[in-house]
C-alpha cells in the first residue's frame, strides 16, 4: 500500500473515532427524545436501548403545547434567545473599542486594563452569585434581562477583549496611515479598513461570548425567578413529569435538542466568515 | 502642485531620541527629492512628518502657502505610497484605487474615469476586478502607485517603494516611478536606503546621517563634489578608497605616492588629512595614453584580487593606513555590515579597471591615479577641504 493513502486511511479512522466519541452523547440525547415516556426503561442490549422501539415527536410537541402562557419552554426559548443575542451585540460593540486602543495606543493604565480584564475571566463565578442575589433585588434586577446581561458581559468581555486585542494586532499598522493619507478620519479608518480586516476575529468572539451567554446555568438559576427573564437551562430543572410519578425525562431530552440547533447554526453561519487569511495580500509578507 | 518646505524641522520621542535635528529642506514645486541615507538616519521620520503620520516637535512644515504643522493626513493633500504597499486586502484593485477618491465624495463616473486612467497608466487594466493577494510584488506595487495617482495630489511621498521587489522587477520599476514622476509633474519626495535608486531618479538628494541632513544637491554634484567623508562614502558604488595623508611642501603624501595638491583644496602644509580616491580614478598604468597620464601619476603595488565584471574590472590590493580614524568612516563601516571602509591598520583599496586589462591576481603591477580627482577631507570634522569642488550649481542648498 501506497504511503499516502495509507496515511489517509489512518488519519480517517482516527478522526471516526473522535467523532464518535463526540457525538454518541448527542445521539443518545436524540434517541432518549424519540421515546415515549413508558419506553425510556426498556431494552436490554446497547442497540436495544439506543434505537428507539417506537418512535415518537409526542416529546417535542408537548413542549410546545399552550402556548406562551402555558408552555414551560416557549417562554424560556424567547429569553435565551434575546438574552445570548443582546449580550453578543452588546460585547462585541464594547470589546472590539477597547480591543483597539489596547491594540494601538499607548496610554496609561493599559496593562491594569488588561491584568484586571484576565482577573476578572478567571474569577469563579459562583462567588459573586450570592451578593449579585442581593444587590439584584435591591436594584430592582432580579429576574430582569439586564439582570442576566450585565453578569454574563462582565464574564465574557475579557474574553472577547483578548481574542479581539490578538486580531487587531495582526492588522499592519500602515494599513492605518494608509487611510489616513487617502483621507480617511480615525474612525473611518477603524470602520472601513479595520473592522472588515477584524472581521475573522470578530465572529470568533461573536461566538464565544453567544455560547457563554447560551450555556450559563448558574447565573440564570441565581437570578431569576419566573418566564420574566428564566433562560432554557435552568428552565429545564422545573420541567415537571404528566404526573408526581413520571420523570420529564424524554421533555427535557427534546428541549436539549432543541436548544442545540441554535449553536449550530449560529457556528455555522458565522464560521463561513472565519476565513483564515483574510489579510493575506494587504503587505508583502 | 506645490512646494515644500521644511523649517528647522525636528523630531523628538518621548523617550529622548532625536531622529531628526534642526532640518532645513526646500522641495521646489514639480521637483523629484531623494531622502537617502543609512538605516535610522531619519529619513523615514522625516517623510513621515512630511505625510502628518508623525507630530513635528519643533520647527515649521509648509506645503504650499499653507503651514501643515497642525493638520491631519488627510487634509494635506498628499498621497504616500508604501514600502510595504498597504494596500486594502478586502478590497479588490479598483476599490483600492478608488478608495480615497470615495472618501472625498467624488462622484462616481468621475471616480471610475479617473480609475480606469490610472490603471490604464500604470497597465492595470486587466487586473481591476482583482484582490491584492492574488497579484504579483509588482503589480501590488503599481497599484499602491495607482492609489496615490487617482488623488492627483499636491505631493507624492514615496518610503521605499521598490525595495521589496527582486531586483530586475526594482532596476524596471525604477524608470517606471521616473517616467511617471516626470509626465505628472508632481512633486515628489522618495525615501530610500539605496544609492543607485538615489542618483538614477532624484532631480536631487538629501544625504542624511544621524538624524542631520549631510547635503544636498544633484546626484552629479554629490558625486564629484561630497561635502564630508560620510556624503563621499555614501555615494558611489563600489564606495570611495579612503587612506591617511600628509601635506608637505604642496604635495599630498599618500601611501602610494605622493600627488599634487589638488587646486583650490584649502589644506595647510604639515597638516594630516584623509584622503578619498574613488575606484574609478585608478585605471592600468599600461592603458592610460600619453596624454593623460600627466594628470596623475603611477604607482606599484600588489593586487590581491581581481573581479571581472564583464564591463570592467575590479582590483583590490593593501595600502598602509595606519592612524586613520574618523567617527564618520566608523560609521558608514558600520551600515555596511563590514570593515569595508578601512578605519585602522592596513587598508584594503578597490580600483576600477578597464576590462581589456590584463592584471591578474597576485601580480605586482603598475597602477596609475588621477590627481585632479583626488578629494581631501579634514579628520576631526569630516568636512570636504574643497578639493575637485565644482562650482555650486544653482539651485543647491
Amino acid at each position: 500500500m501506497e504511503r499516502g493513502s495509507r496515511e489517509y486511511a489512518l488519519w480517517s479512522i482516527g478522526l471516526l473515532l473522535v467523532l464518535l466519541f463526540a457525538l454518541i452523547p448527542v445521539l443518545w440525547i436524540i434517541s432518549l427524545s424519540l421515546k415515549t415516556p413508558a419506553t425510556i426503561t426498556e431494552g436490554t442490549s446497547f442497540w436495544d436501548r439506543f434505537i428507539p422501539q417506537d418512535v415518537t415527536f409526542d416529546n417535542y410537541t408537548t413542549l410546545f403545547e399552550g402556548g406562551l402562557d402555558d408552555s414551560p419552554f416557549i417562554a424560556p426559548l424567547i429569553n435565551s434567545i434575546l438574552i445570548a443575542l443582546i449580550t453578543t451585540v452588546i460585547a462585541i460593540v464594547l470589546a472590539a473599542f477597547a480591543a483597539y486602543a489596547i491594540a494601538r495606543l499607548d496610554f496609561p493604565g493599559k496593562a491594569l486594563i488588561l491584568a484586571g480584564a484576565l482577573a476578572i475571566a478567571m474569577f469563579p463565578a459562583i462567588s459573586t452569585v450570592g451578593p449579585l442575589f442581593d444587590m439584584w433585588r435591591a436594584l430592582g434586577l432580579y429576574d430582569t434581562y439586564p439582570g442576566l446581561i450585565i453578569p454574563y458581559l462582565t464574564f465574557s468581555l475579557p474574553l472577547a477583549i483578548y481574542t479581539l486585542v490578538a486580531f487587531f494586532r495582526e492588522i499592519p499598522w500602515d494599513l492605518e496611515y494608509a487611510a489616513a493619507v487617502d483621507g480617511a478620519t480615525p474612525f473611518q479608518a477603524f470602520r472601513k479598513v479595520i473592522v472588515p480586516l477584524a472581521a475573522p476575529g470578530v465572529f470568533t468572539a461573536a461566538i464565544l461570548v453567544f455560547i457563554f451567554a447560551w450555556n450559563d446555568f448558574l447565573f440564570a438559576i441565581s437570578l431569576t425567578s419566573s418566564d420574566a427573564s428564566r433562560t432554557v437551562p435552568a428552565a429545564l430543572a422545573f420541567f415537571t413529569g404528566e404526573s408526581q410519578f413520571t420523570q420529564p425525562t424524554g421533555n427535557i431530552a427534546a428541549a436539549a435538542v432543541i436548544v442545540t440547533v441554535p449553536i449550530i447554526i449560529f457556528v455555522l453561519f458565522f464560521q463561513r466568515r472565519i476565513v483564515a487569511g483574510l489579510t493575506a495580500g494587504a503587505v508583502k509578507g | 502642485m506645490a512646494e515644500i518646505v521644511l523649517d528647522g524641522v525636528s523630531k523628538r520621542f518621548p523617550d529622548g531620541f532625536e531622529a531628526v535635528k534642526d532640518m532645513d529642506l526646500e522641495i521646489n514645486d514639480g521637483e523629484f527629492m531623494i531622502l537617502v541615507g543609512p538605516s535610522g538616519c531619519g529619513k523615514s521620520t522625516a517623510l513621515r512628518m512630511i505625510a502628518g503620520l508623525e507630530d513635528i516637535t519643533e520647527g515649521e512644515l509648509r506645503i504650499g502657502d499653507r503651514v501643515v504643522n497642525e493638520l491631519a493626513p488627510k487634509d494635506r493633500d498628499i498621497a504616500m505610497v508604501f514600502q510595504n504597499y498597504a494596500l486594502y486586502p478586502h478590497m479588490t484593485v479598483r476599490e483600492n484605487m478608488a478608495f480615497p477618491l470615495k472618501l472625498a465624495d467624488v462622484p462616481k463616473e468621475e471616480t471610475d474615469r479617473k480609475v480606469e486612467e490610472a490603471a490604464r497608466i500604470l497597465d492595470l487594466q486587466q487586473h481591476l476586478d482583482r484582490r491584492p493577494a492574488n497579484l504579483s510584488g509588482g503589480q501590488r506595487q503599481r497599484v499602491a502607485m495607482g492609489r496615490a495617482i487617482v488623488r492627483d495630489p499636491s505631493a507624492f511621498l514615496m518610503d521605499e517603494p521598490l525595495s521589496n521587489l527582486d531586483a530586475k522587477l526594482r532596476v524596471q520599476m525604477r524608470t517606471e516611478v521616473a517616467r511617471i514622476q516626470s509626465n505628472l509633474g508632481t512633486t515628489t519626495v522618495y525615501v530610500t536606503h539605496d544609492q543607485t535608486e538615489a542618483m538614477t531618479l532624484g532631480d536631487r538628494v538629501a544625504v542624511m546621517r544621524t538624524g542631520v541632513l549631510q547635503q544636498v544637491g544633484s546626484p552629479g554634484e554629490l558625486y564629484s563634489d561630497p561635502a564630508n567623508l560620510f556624503v563621499a562614502g555614501f555615494i558611489g558604488s563600489p564606495a570611495m578608497n579612503f587612506m591617511p595623508a600628509r601635506i608637505e611642501s604642496g604635495r599630498v603624501k599618500l601611501p602610494i605616492g605622493d600627488l599634487p595638491v589638488p587646486s583650490g583644496a584649502g589644506a595647510t602644509d604639515g597638516g594630516a588629512v584623509i584622503a578619498g580616491i574613488r575606484p574609478e580614478s585608478f585605471e592600468d598604468a599600461s592603458l592610460v595614453g600619453p596624454d593623460v597620464r600627466s594628470r596623475g601619476s603611477t604607482f606599484r603595488t600588489k593586487i590581491d584580487l581581481v573581479e571581472s565584471m564583464g564591463s570592467e574590472n575590479y582590483a583590490y590590493f593593501q595600502v598602509e593606513s595606519e592612524g586613520m580614524q574618523s567617527q564618520q568612516l566608523d560609521e558608514l563601516a558600520q551600515d555596511a555590515g563590514t570593515a569595508e571602509v578601512p578605519s585602522s591598520g592596513e587598508g584594503q583599496v578597490v580600483a576600477r579597471l578597464d576590462a581589456t586589462s590584463q592584471i591578474q591576481r597576485g601580480d605586482e603591477t603598475e597602477l596609475w591615479v588621477d590627481a585632479t580627482k583626488l578629494h581631501l577631507f579634514d579628520p576631526q570634522s569630516g568636512q570636504s577641504l574643497g578639493a575637485a569642488r565644482q562650482p555650486v550649481a544653482a539651485g543647491a542648498a
